[in-house]
């Protein structure tokens, strides 16, 4: 059975709708992301987890026993907030044993168990600073110690990176990971970066206008985006809009920007004459000086972005459509501004969108 | 060197300096000088400190309306006394005002003007007509009786005047809003997600708030307990209009030895060692409130 089981849940503030008849299951042992745009519910949706804000309708279950309305102090579900929320008038270790102290936990036990959460961040040795005299890695630090000495079976973090440089994030993203696989605690991972929950997440949820938009794992929300949003919000992305025609002997797409038919992945069942939309990721794109064999758009290059391991290639059809493709290592060598291109891409790599 | 120069910069730091010497530091010397001096009938009403003797200018000064405060046990029992009510009316307006500085600190901030406004709206009227207006509702056959006796809950008048309570009610109510506007202060400062943190950690609401919201507003409360609890041991207009043949308080004593004794240097060694007694508690205060700052 699912560790965190979430049905239905829903809250309104005022007018808005922040969460919007979420469901969602997380299974034991998970990292689990949540990944939205600002203001789409995530932390509101996290907050009705921890047992902060009540819910108007739904029910979240935790490890098979309700805890809809459970106090917060009563959830076997900890959360390292956005803001750190550390007590300035403790020390580092009286912060972290808190939660232990609640518990009236052996005191010998405390210290202990405090010890080996300070070794887990690499933290030891800050015992008695105060959170006023820690960087803000460190205060990360600290938080996730002190979310993580009561071993909840849910931990909850919401934006954890979000306040750390680039540099310092990525680290403490392998980090985390790291430290998740060695307390095997579920982790739930509210981002609004799209690179961050790819990159650390076991599983992922997009959530856009407080409803979800698609749960599944890094690979397949990337792959198989299920709806325009996602395939717009998750990585960089070329969007054919138009409609469904019959083409040469299969299904093809009347698109509207470039004012011609594009062939859709082969085997494509959908109902003639219905809006869709076909979506090509920019590394699946194709740039070639002579027209090829088959479907190909042309276009005029109009910049290009050297990114390190390749380039981004922005490029403009005929009609004035914007598209972008990636071509890796020095194959973009001999591109220059305004140069014809001819764009394609293996037809199975497009995905049709019909949401 | 910009903008100010050393003169500007002198007067800018030392302008608080001069206001204090004027109406704190030489007021204060001048009531020393008088309880260093003996009574005498005439103007001013007391011997000076220096007169010419045999050998010139002689130092004619003494202790002795120190020692007449320290042996003649009255003022003692009035020091006990007023620093004995102050207490209690300082714990009183605590354990009220803390309750009513956290609502409006947590209310929406529409409600939050208003109440505000409550709190201090009694500053509009006078001290002195607020304080009478609670004869007139706690006499025998005041507002408060003639309520509790139409309402059949007594039947003869309640004795509400005149004694310990009516004085810790007109203390707890004069001296109210200066305890809930800096725990206000306080409170509102108080970040929530701490309070959050704290019962997501597993604390109760009694347990976040002892160990969370209490020591957090530690500086509200210290700054709230001074300012109730200094003026209300000097109060003079309470215990004399409100208390009783019992209520023994400092303030009523100093006002009996300048105005019907007219021993003007025994009541200025009163208000001296009130001072000094008052400036403990301050100076207290003072450090712990240092000691959190530098936390
Ligand atoms: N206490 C509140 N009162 C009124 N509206 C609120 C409150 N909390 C959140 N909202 C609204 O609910 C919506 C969702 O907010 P939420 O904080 O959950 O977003 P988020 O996804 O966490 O955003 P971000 O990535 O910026 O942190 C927003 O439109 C926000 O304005
Ligand atoms: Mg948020």
């Amino acid at each position: 059975m699912a560790l965190l089981e979430i049905a239905g849940i829903s809250k309104r503030f005022g007018a808005t709708a922040a969460v919007d008849d979420v469901s969602l299951s997380i299974e034991r042992g998970a990292f689990y992301a949540l990944l939205g745009p600002s203001g789409c519910g995530k932390t509101t949706l996290l907050r009705m987890i921890a047992g902060l804000d009540a819910p108007d309708g739904g029910r979240i279950v935790v490890d098979g026993t309700d805890v809809t309305r459970l106090p917060p102090y009563e959830r076997p579900v900890n959360m390292m907030f956005q803001s750190y929320a550390l007590f300035p008038h403790m020390d580092v270790a009286r912060n972290i044993a808190f939660g232990l102290r609640q518990e009236r936990m052996d005191g010998r036990r405390i210290a202990a168990r405090v010890e080996e959460m300070l070794a887990l961040v690499q933290m030891a040795g800050y015992e008695r600073r105060r959170p006023h005299q820690l960087s803000g890695g460190q205060r990360q630090r600290v938080a996730l110690a002190r979310a993580l000495a009561k071993l909840p079976k849910l931990l909850l973090l919401d934006e954890p990176l979000a306040a750390l440089d680039r540099r310092l994030r990525a680290e403490t993203r392998l980090e985390l990971i790291g430290i998740q696989q060695r307390v095997g605690i579920t982790f739930l991972v509210v981002t609004h970066d799209q690179e961050e929950a790819l990159s650390m997440a076991s599983r992922v949820a997009v959530m856009n206008r407080g409803r979800l938009a698609q749960t599944g794992t890094p690979a397949e929300i990337y792959e198989r985006p299920a709806s325009r949003f996602v395939a717009d919000f998750v990585g960089e992305m070329n969007l054919f809009e138009g409609e469904l025609t019959a083409g040469f002997n299969c299904l093809a797409l009347a698109a509207r920007s470039l004012g011609r038919q594009v062939p859709l992945p082969p085997g494509t069942k959908l109902p003639e004459g219905g809006a869709a939309a076909l979506a090509v990721r920019p590394e699946k794109m194709v740039l070639s000086d002579v027209r090829p064999a088959g479907f190909a758009i042309a276009a005029a290059v109009s910049s290009i972005s050297y990114l390190g391991g390749g380039s981004m290639i922005h490029f403009t059809t005929e009609r004035g459509m914007l598209l972008k493709a990636y071509v890796p290592g020095a194959a973009s060598d001999h591109l220059r501004r305004g140069m014809a291109v001819w764009a394609s891409w293996p037809l199975e790599a497009g995905v049709v969108l019909t949401q | 060197m910009t903008g100010l120069g050393r003169i500007g910069r002198l007067m800018l730091i030392g302008a608080p300096f001069l206001w204090l010497a004027l109406f704190f530091l030489l007021p204060l010397l001048i009531v020393v000088k008088i309880s260093l001096a003996e009574s005498k009938i005439g103007i001013p009403p007391y011997t000076p400190l220096l007169a010419n003797g045999s050998k010139g200018l002689e130092w004619r000064g003494t202790l002795a309306n120190y020692v007449l405060i320290a042996t003649d046990s009255l003022y003692l029992r009035a020091y006990l006394g007023s620093i004995g009510n102050a207490a209690l009316a300082t714990a009183l307006c605590l354990v009220i005002g803390y309750p009513i500085a956290y609502a409006i600190a947590r209310s929406p901030s529409v409600r939050r003007q208003l109440l505000l406004f409550l709190v201090i709206m009694p500053f509009w009227t006078s001290f002195l007509i607020r304080v009478y207006a609670w004869i007139a509702i706690l006499e025998p056959q005041g507002l408060l009786n003639q309520l509790l006796i139409a309402l059949g809950l007594v039947t003869a008048p309640l004795p509400l005047l005149n004694n310990q309570f009516s004085v810790q009610l007109g203390l707890v109510y004069s001296y109210l809003p200066f305890m809930i506007l800096p725990l206000y202060g306080s409170l509102s400062r108080l970040d929530q997600s701490l309070v959050e943190a704290a019962a997501d950690l597993g604390a109760r609401p009694l347990q976040a708030f002892l160990g969370v919201i209490l020591p957090l507003t530690l500086p509200g409360i210290a700054a709230g307990s001074l300012l109730v609890l200094i003026p209300a041991a000097g109060e003079f207009v309470i215990p004399d209009l409100l208390g009783g043949p019992g209520t023994l308080m400092i303030g009523k004593v100093l006002w009996d030895e300048f105005f019907n004794n007219r021993d003007w240097p025994v009541a200025a060694a009163v208000a001296v060692v009130l001072v000094a007694a008052l400036a403990l508690p301050l100076l207290a205060a003072q450090r712990f409130l240092e000691r959190e700052h530098a936390a």
